[in-house]
Formats: C-alpha cells, sequence, structure tokens
C-alpha cells in the first residue's frame, strides 16, 4: 500500500515537472505560424515582392501579422496604401514591441481599409544595435507623432522623418528610452539627480529651437545676461533628427 | 447627415477683407504705428489654461492675428502608465486604463478587458456583453456631455455647461451604483465584471434614457441655430475626408468630415451587428459639422442603451472559469479547490498563451485600440494604447494654421480631447 502511493506521488510530481509560474501555460488561441488562414493582402504582397515578406502569423484567432524586411519597408507600405485591391488608408497605429534579453526590437504599424474593411499588422525587426528604418510619414500624415513617440520611448530612428524629437518626455531628458526592456521603473537616475535637473533647467528649456529663432528675430528681447546656453546643435545631422542633447555639454551647466 | 439647417447666416465682418484675410485694425494712434511688418509674435496657450482641457500647452507663431504655425507641446501629464503596465499582472492594470481617460472610464475598462479575453480565448456570457455595451453606451454619452459643455464655455456659453453636468451627475451616480466610484470606476474583469448590476440599476438607466432627450432638445435649441455658436463654428477648422483618413482621424471627427467609418459596425465586437442604431454623417468636416454628429451620436446612443434593457439576459455575469474568475468568498471558505485557484489567480496572475492581440472598439472621441502582447506570463510584455485622443490633437496644427487665433480655441475643443490619455 504505501508503494502504491509512493508511486501515485511520483507520478503526481512528473505532472508537476513542467508547471510552475511562468510556465503554466493558459489554452487559447495563441499564435498560427503554421497552418494560416489565407489573407488577400499577404498573398498580393508574397507574389510581389517574393523574399522581402519573411513570414506570416496568426494571433488571437483572426489577426494577421506579417513580418517584411526593413530594407524594403517603405515601399510595401506604399504599395498597401496605393494599391486599388489593398487600399489600406487608415493607419491606425505605429509602436515598437521590445521582448529584453538583446532580442531585436519590432516596429508594429496596425493597418486597416476602410473600403475592404481588412486588418493587416506589418512589422519589422530590427536588432537593438541599428535601430533605423524609412519613415512612413510621407504615406501618411499620422505616422508623425507615432513614430516620435516610438523614437521617445524605444530609440527608434526614422529615416527622412520630418521633425523626430521627443514628445512625450522633455527634449533635453537624458535618461534613455524608457520603454526598453532595460530600463528600470524608476529611471536611471536617482530621485535627488532628477530634482536637480529639472530645477536647474532654464526658460530656453521650454521651447523649440525654431521658435526661439522667432524670438530672436523680432529682436529687443534677447536672453538675459548670464544665460547665454548654447542650444542644441541640430542644423547639420541627417534628415533633420535630433538626437537626445548632448549630455556632457548640458549636464554640467545646472552647477 | 443631411439634417443640416442653418437659419442664421453669420453677418459678414468689417473687418475681414475682401480676400477673407483680416483686415488690422489701428491699435495705435495714427501716425505713431511702429513697424511690425514681417514681424512674428510668439505666444503660450497653457500649459495651465481653461481653454486647452488639461495640461496641454499650444506655442503658437503669430503674424498679427494670423497663426502661422501651432505646435502642441505634450507630455506635461505623462505618468507612464504603459511602463507601469509591464509590472503587474492582466487584471492589475484595469485601474490604469480608466484613469486615462477620466471622461468616459468605463468604455477604457471594457476595450482592456476585451484585448485581454481576445488574447485568451475567453468567450464571456451573453449578460456580460449586454452589460457591457450598456455601460460603454453610458460611457459615450458620459463623455460627449462634458464635451458639449466645455465647447460651450470656450465659446462663451455658460449655460450649456450647467445643463450637461446636471445630466453628468446621474451618470457619476450609476457609477458609483455599480462601482463605488465615481470616475476611477475600474468596472472590469478579464472574464467578466468586478460585479453584477446593483438592483435598480435598470431602473435608474431607463429613467435616464427616458428623460436625457430633454434636455438634448434644450441643449440643441440652445446652440444649433445660435448666431454666436454659429459664426464660432462654421466653417472653422475644416478637414476634408482624405486628409482626416490620413491624419488617422477616427470617431465623430471622421464622421464628421463624410467617411462612415464606425468600429461599431466595420468591425463589431459584443453583438453590435445586432443592435439597431445608424452613424450620423457631415458633410464638411468643420466644428460645426462635429457638433452635429456628436448630438446626433447621443440620440442613437441611447437608442442602443433602450435595446439594451430590453434585451438584458439573466444569467451569471462572470465565465465559468476558475483560471481567471476568483471564486466567491463563501466557496473559498467551505471548499478546498476553491481556496487552491483563489490562492492561484491572487499569487501567480492569470497565464496568457504567448501572442498578442490589437483590440479596437468604438470609444467616445475615436477608435480606440488596446494592443496587448504576451509571452506566456501572467503578466504583459507590451501592453500598448493607442489613444483617440493623441491623433485628434496631432491634426490641430494642420486646422489651425492660417487662420485667428480665436479660432485655435474653438477648433481644440472641438476635437474632444483628454489629456490624461494623450500623455499616458
Amino acid at each position: 500500500m504505501a508503494k502504491d502511493n509512493d508511486t501515485k506521488f511520483e507520478a503526481a510530481l512528473k505532472d508537476l515537472a513542467g508547471t510552475g509560474p511562468g510556465k503554466r501555460q493558459m489554452p487559447g488561441p495563441g499564435v498560427q505560424t503554421e497552418a494560416v488562414d489565407a489573407h488577400p493582402s499577404v498573398d498580393a504582397l508574397k507574389a510581389t515582392f517574393g523574399d522581402a515578406v519573411l513570414r506570416h502569423e496568426q494571433h488571437a484567432g483572426d489577426e494577421h501579422v506579417v513580418f517584411v524586411d526593413p530594407e524594403r519597408l517603405r515601399e510595401i507600405m506604399a504599395w498597401l496604401k496605393d494599391e486599388p485591391a489593398q487600399h489600406y488608408d487608415l493607419l491606425k497605429d505605429v509602436t515598437c514591441v521590445d521582448y529584453g534579453g538583446g532580442r531585436p526590437i519590432q516596429v508594429v504599424y496596425e493597418l486597416w481599409s476602410i473600403e475592404h474593411r481588412r486588418q493587416l499588422r506589418v512589422k519589422v525587426e530590427l536588432p537593438v544595435d541599428a535601430l533605423d528604418v524609412e519613415s512612413v510619414t510621407p504615406l501618411w500624415a499620422t505616422a508623425n507623432w507615432h513614430e516620435r513617440e516610438a523614437y521617445d520611448m524605444f530609440g527608434v530612428q526614422f529615416r527622412n522623418h520630418p521633425d523626430l524629437r521627443r514628445i512625450l518626455m522633455p527634449e533635453n531628458y537624458e535618461e534613455g528610452y524608457p520603454l526598453r526592456k532595460d530600463f528600470p521603473l524608476r529611471g536611471r537616475f536617482s530621485r535627488a539627480e532628477q530634482t536637480r535637473r529639472a530645477l536647474a533647467l532654464d526658460l530656453e528649456d521650454y521651447y523649440l529651437p525654431e521658435e526661439l529663432e522667432v524670438k530672436e528675430q523680432k529682436g529687443g528681447t534677447t536672453p538675459e545676461p548670464g544665460a547665454e546656453r548654447a542650444l542644441p546643435e541640430t542644423a547639420g545631422q541627417p534628415g533633420g533628427a535630433r538626437s537626445v542633447p548632448g549630455s556632457e555639454a548640458q549636464a554640467g551647466e545646472g552647477e | 447627415m443631411s439634417t443640416r439647417t442653418v437659419e442664421y447666416t453669420v453677418s459678414s465682418n468689417p473687418e475681414m477683407g475682401m480676400d477673407g484675410r483680416p483686415v488690422a485694425s489701428p491699435v495705435f494712434p495714427v501716425g505713431m504705428e511702429p513697424d511690425f511688418q514681417g514681424e512674428h509674435m510668439l505666444i503660450n496657450i497653457g500649459p495651465q489654461h481653461p481653454a486647452t482641457h488639461g495640461v496641454l500647452r499650444l506655442v503658437l507663431e503669430l503674424d498679427g492675428e494670423t497663426v502661422v504655425k501651432c505646435t502642441p507641446h505634450i507630455g506635461y501629464l505623462h505618468s507612464s502608465f504603459e511602463k507601469l503596465g509591464e509590472y503587474r499582472g492582466w487584471n492589475q492594470i484595469i485601474p490604469l486604463t480608466d484613469r486615462m481617460d477620466y471622461l468616459a472610464p468605463l468604455i477604457y475598462n471594457v476595450a482592456y478587458a476585451a484585448a485581454v479575453e481576445k488574447l485568451m480565448g475567453i468567450e464571456i456570457t451573453e449578460r456580460c456583453k449586454v452589460v457591457r455595451v450598456m455601460l460603454m453606451e453610458l460611457d459615450r454619452i458620459f463623455s460627449h456631455l462634458i464635451w458639449i459643455g466645455t465647447t460651450a464655455i470656450d465659446i462663451g456659453a455658460f449655460t450649456v455647461f450647467l445643463w450637461t453636468f446636471e445630466e453628468r451627475e446621474r451618470i457619476y451616480n450609476l457609477h458609483e451604483a455599480l462601482t463605488g466610484a465615481r470616475i476611477t470606476t475600474s468596472a472590469t474583469r478579464i472574464g467578466g465584471m468586478m460585479a453584477d448590476l446593483p438592483p435598480g440599476f435598470t431602473e435608474a438607466v431607463q429613467h435616464f434614457v427616458d428623460t436625457l432627450p430633454k434636455t438634448l432638445d434644450e441643449v440643441d435649441a440652445l446652440l444649433r441655430n445660435n448666431n454666436l455658436w454659429v459664426g464660432r463654428n462654421l466653417d472653422i477648422g475644416v478637414i476634408s475626408a482624405e486628409d482626416a483618413v490620413n491624419h488617422g482621424l477616427t470617431g465623430p471627427n471622421l464622421r464628421a468630415s463624410g467617411v462612415p467609418y464606425d468600429v461599431r459596425k466595420d468591425r463589431p465586437y459584443y453583438d453590435y451587428e445586432t443592435y439597431d442604431f445608424d452613424v450620423p454623417v457631415g458633410e464638411n468636416g468643420d466644428c460645426y459639422d462635429r457638433y452635429l454628429v456628436r448630438m446626433e451620436e447621443m440620440r442613437q446612443s441611447l437608442r442602443i442603451l433602450q435595446q439594451t434593457l430590453d434585451r438584458l439576459p439573466d444569467g451569471p455575469i462572470n465565465v465559468d472559469n476558475p483560471r481567471v474568475i476568483l471564486p466567491s468568498k463563501t466557496d473559498c471558505m467551505s471548499d478546498m479547490e476553491s481556496m487552491i485557484h483563489h490562492f492561484k489567480v491572487v499569487m501567480e496572475g492569470i497565464p496568457a498563451p504567448v501572442g498578442e492581440s490589437w483590440f479596437g472598439v468604438e470609444s467616445s472621441k475615436g477608435e480606440l485600440g488596446m494592443y496587448v502582447v504576451s509571452d506566456g506570463g501572467s503578466k504583459p510584455v507590451r501592453w500598448r494604447v493607442r489613444g483617440p485622443s493623441f491623433v485628434n490633437i496631432s491634426t490641430l496644427p494642420k486646422l489651425v494654421e492660417g487662420h485667428l487665433v480665436a479660432d485655435v480655441i474653438a477648433t481644440n475643443a472641438s476635437l474632444d480631447i483628454v489629456l490624461g490619455e494623450i500623455d499616458r
């Protein structure tokens, strides 16, 4: 009898081996990578762009995700927007997903065709050390702010973006990109350091350089003496993109 | 919508030149005018200004009274909700959602729960579906009422604000009866609701449905043909249908431009296809059409509310799935299995399958998308909110550049934004 109980116990242990927090799996639709339902746009994409279409997945039942080559993203998106049979005229969202651990960061484009009532999610995967991709702002004006947010939160550089600068975080935020997985929840600087920096801000920090030019042009009201604070040099950078303002130049200034 | 009946027209403005541009009126004694030719002025609206509806800051570059450039500066209310969400279990995120759009909290609660349920493949009960539709339509009216009140204040009409707030107070009371909170409702749970409808709730909603049209008619009577209201709104902040789609506008703002896109019709959820309601569509895409569309939307929401009251089925509000729903306290105390389930759900959270889901609902301000990504754990890898207000405010420069500074106020008000969700 005792032996019987032992074997039962061992069998139970064996059953438990694959479980535990994080390993317990919820039944659900999950991801289908094989046996994906046909999606008219994905089939047409494959026929037109061939190798540039990398993967096709189906998520949560009916959401189609297609991974494409980052180098040809702009071309593919233009085709999806302008081809009459596709006509994805509404770009609902541009965002990023970081899985952490040095895995590539995904840039996600959620598309919707009002005419055909069809959804398609286009993704590109970018290695963490080469986060740049062509901007789609020339195609959809709405991408402007979404891409700025993706840049602000993940540090993805969008080439040929008309106005790539931080949007939610302040322009002179120097702690990095908050939504990356390696960014600690409370920020990189201590609370004291964050307060010190906030107090050291100049009036000019609240304006864009272009806006200050307007002020200069008016004459008369120059910044008060002693506040000759160099504006971040931005003009020379490609695509008008501005990186986080130089940390060395500004960090010491408040003291 | 072809019910555009404007009986009053704006009298011609003597300060407006033949080319439609304003003629500068003399403010300096003759002979002493300083030469302002070609000089631009920089002016800040906000971050603390009643007409910015929160902590929005607009930097306007003005040539005289004409806006040359408008730059919205946002982020003053950034609370990092999306980052916080990555450190919380699926159910613990729900309180964050209603703090985004505090003008229509239940819509955000429902949208988030729906996205996670889709990711997990949970089919909620029939009663829960109808209840959620009822709550969402209530909050659509809730949000539109404050929109019309605050917009009227921005334009200069005070009475409307008092009348709509009186009506809102009744919805606040309904929130309170249902959840105990008036703004931060947190009413949904994954797989159901925090609680079933309290006794007397449906009767209260029925009373609301019966009596709101009178207030709507009164508000409409004050505004629709009001000379000031028409003058400040008609042909102001115009955006064409093509531009509106290109700028990603959704909801009433898009429909005012003549595009009949409504998530409830185009990608129905919660059996919206079985409800009988119309989608009002404007023609000109100006502030006045946005007003007309929202007024009509409230009436349509009342129709949907009436149908939810008529069809509200009996039955459980939560799914019968101990993996996601906490067992009742009585069961916990008397039944071993229930206690284990309770322990597991509380301590380990609800695991979601690997995958992702982007769920769009028609919020009061446009399409609200909840994007949840899971790697199989009990916390999301990424939780993203595609907020309609964020997109709405991004179109403001396009709408106001080249127009007068007073139109900035009217246009900004007509877009219907809430800063909690823009800054997140």
